[in-house]
């Protein structure tokens, strides 16, 4: 008799968790700092100067 | 030339993953969200010639005022001309000559500022960078419509932000760069919109290069579609760009997106001015620029927290919140200002530029819902004629409202309370739009052209 067929042990969790290989999680954060940082930096800027406000 | 920039040609392999798809959108919203930070060189333009002081050749202020609004103008016009065109070549090609014309229009601009001649700033900026704006604007979509089918709101939502955060960086970074160029001879404003323009051209080249659009029929892993409820707003077709104009919902959501436009931006014009006005005394010029800078901070938040929620509770729930919501914040800043609490004055107008940028960024995945993803770029682009007429209703009803009052007699703390109360009502008009918006009738349903030939969903 043949054995019974094992369920596969790994399920994808999420739609993109096996979609990201080690080279798109590069990409992907350089992608993301790319927009990421500027915009960080115009927010703390904008916050500093909103600090006179509430001065 | 023309096969690099198809919309064939950027088809995405298996597995491409499309969390690369929001920075490149978010690269272009950013850069053409500087719009918003164009006032930081009103006082520098008044003084090309004077360098220190404004002589009487000098550019006045009221005559400056119009390359915002010749941008905004046709930021619409090319928005609502051009949608079909974004929609047929791909975003590649319309980010690209978007690109062009955004950093294009800003060289154009420091030659006018160089030579003096206002009409080659008003043409740069205004018309080419106009332009660029508007296609900009509607690039990147529908190709986040497409790439999250579950979590539209949210991925429009993030690049729409953009749009609000793109003054947040331009606003300092300008004002670093003319310190920088400024001499005994130059404001630095020439240099500044060289280096700007550049840095836009390339920095939106870059995002239209990483675009990628899926294959037809695609959907994320594991997601189904949800069974529509009905009378839920859930398109079962699509609609075509032409046919959307004369549906009863398309006009609806055009006062929707208007009223609540123009309730905004009216507000954003006149904040600093507003608020030293109304407290007198207890908030200087310093302090008012902070507001303004919160209230951007805050449009920009809500652009992504609004948008994201309407995932959850609908499009239609989020625009009746905001039309909720928005009379009662409108109504409280008279009372605010009456008690002299400036934190119920500011968290009042933080509320309600929330919703000013929500209202912006919910708003293609609403049609989206209505109309079918197919030409959603498009109809997108044709709605944005909404924004152009805010542009001109808001600042008008502000600045006109508050004149006739102070000429009526009336305290200048106290010239903006029927303002208020007008935008307030405007929003009332708003909630009974967007509560007439109905599932559209299968009659508008665009024929099947080529049936068993189908083509991309971008």
């Amino acid at each position: 008799m043949a054995p019974p067929t094992q369920p596969p042990l790994y399920r994808d969790a999420s739609p993109e968790a096996l979609a990201v290989s080690g080279g798109q999680i590069v990409t992907l954060g350089l992608a993301w700092l790319g927009v990421g940082l500027p915009l960080a930096w115009g927010v703390l800027e904008t916050l500093r100067k909103a600090m006179a406000l509430f001065q | 030339m023309s096969s690099l920039l198809s919309k064939e040609r950027i088809v995405a392999p298996p597995n491409f993953n499309r969390w690369l798809i929001p920075p490149c959108a978010l690269a272009t919203h950013l850069c053409i969200g500087q719009a918003y930070a164009l006032s930081v060189f009103n006082l520098p333009l008044t003084q090309e010639l004077g360098i220190t002081q404004s002589l009487p050749t000098d550019w006045k202020l009221t005559e400056l005022g119009w390359i915002f609004t010749i941008a905004m103008f046709f930021l619409g016009l090319s928005a609502a001309v051009f949608g079909k065109w974004v929609q047929a070549q791909g975003p590649r090609m319309s980010g690209l000559v978007a690109a062009a014309c955004w950093g294009l229009g800003f060289l154009i601009g420091a030659v006018g500022i160089k030579e003096h001649q206002l009409w080659l700033v008003y043409f740069g900026y205004g018309v080419l960078g106009g332009c660029g704006l508007g296609i900009g604007y509607i690039t990147p979509v529908s190709t986040l419509i497409a790439w999250f089918p579950d979590r539209r709101g949210m991925a429009t939502g993030m690049a729409i932000m953009g749009f609000g955060g793109g003054a947040l960086m331009a606003s300092p970074l300008s004002v670093l760069l003319m310190k920088q160029f400024a001499s005994p001879t130059s404001t630095g404003v020439t240099q500044t919109w060289v280096v700007l323009g550049l840095t836009y051209l390339l920095v939106m080249s870059a995002g239209a290069f990483g675009y990628r659009v899926p294959v037809a029929g695609w959907k994320p892993r594991g997601w189904v579609p949800p069974v529509a409820k009905p009378g839920a707003l859930v398109a079962k077709f699509d609609v075509t760009p032409g046919r959307v104009l004369t549906t009863r919902q398309f006009w609806c959501l055009w006062i929707v997106l208007c009223f609540n436009v123009t309730a905004g931006i009216g507000v954003l014009g006149q904040a600093s001015a507003m608020i030293q006005e109304v407290f007198k005394g207890t908030i200087n010029a310093g302090a008012a620029a902070g507001f303004v800078g919160l209230l951007s901070l805050f449009n920009m938040g809500g652009r992504f927290f609004w948008a994201s929620l309407s995932d959850r509770i609908g499009r239609k729930a989020t625009y009746g919140c905001f039309f909720v919501l928005g009379p009662v914040m409108y109504a409280l800043v008279p009372l605010s200002g009456q008690m002299g609490s400036v934190v119920l004055f500011v968290a009042c107008f933080c509320v309600i530029l929330t919703m000013y940028g929500g209202g912006f960024a919910t708003i293609p995945a609403y049609l989206a819902d209505i109309f079918g993803t197919k030409y959603v770029g498009a109809i997108h682009g044709r709605l944005l004629t909404a924004w152009s007429v805010a542009g001109i209703l808001g600042p008008v009803l502000v600045n006109y409202l508050r004149e006739f009052q102070i000429n009526s007699g009336i305290p200048k703390h106290q010239a903006y309370n029927v303002t208020m109360y007008i935008m307030a009502a405007l929003l009332i008009v708003a909630f009974f739009a967007n509560l007439a918006v109905k599932p559209v009738t299968e009659r508008h349903a665009e024929p099947e052209a080529h049936p068993g030939r189908r083509p991309l969903t971008v």
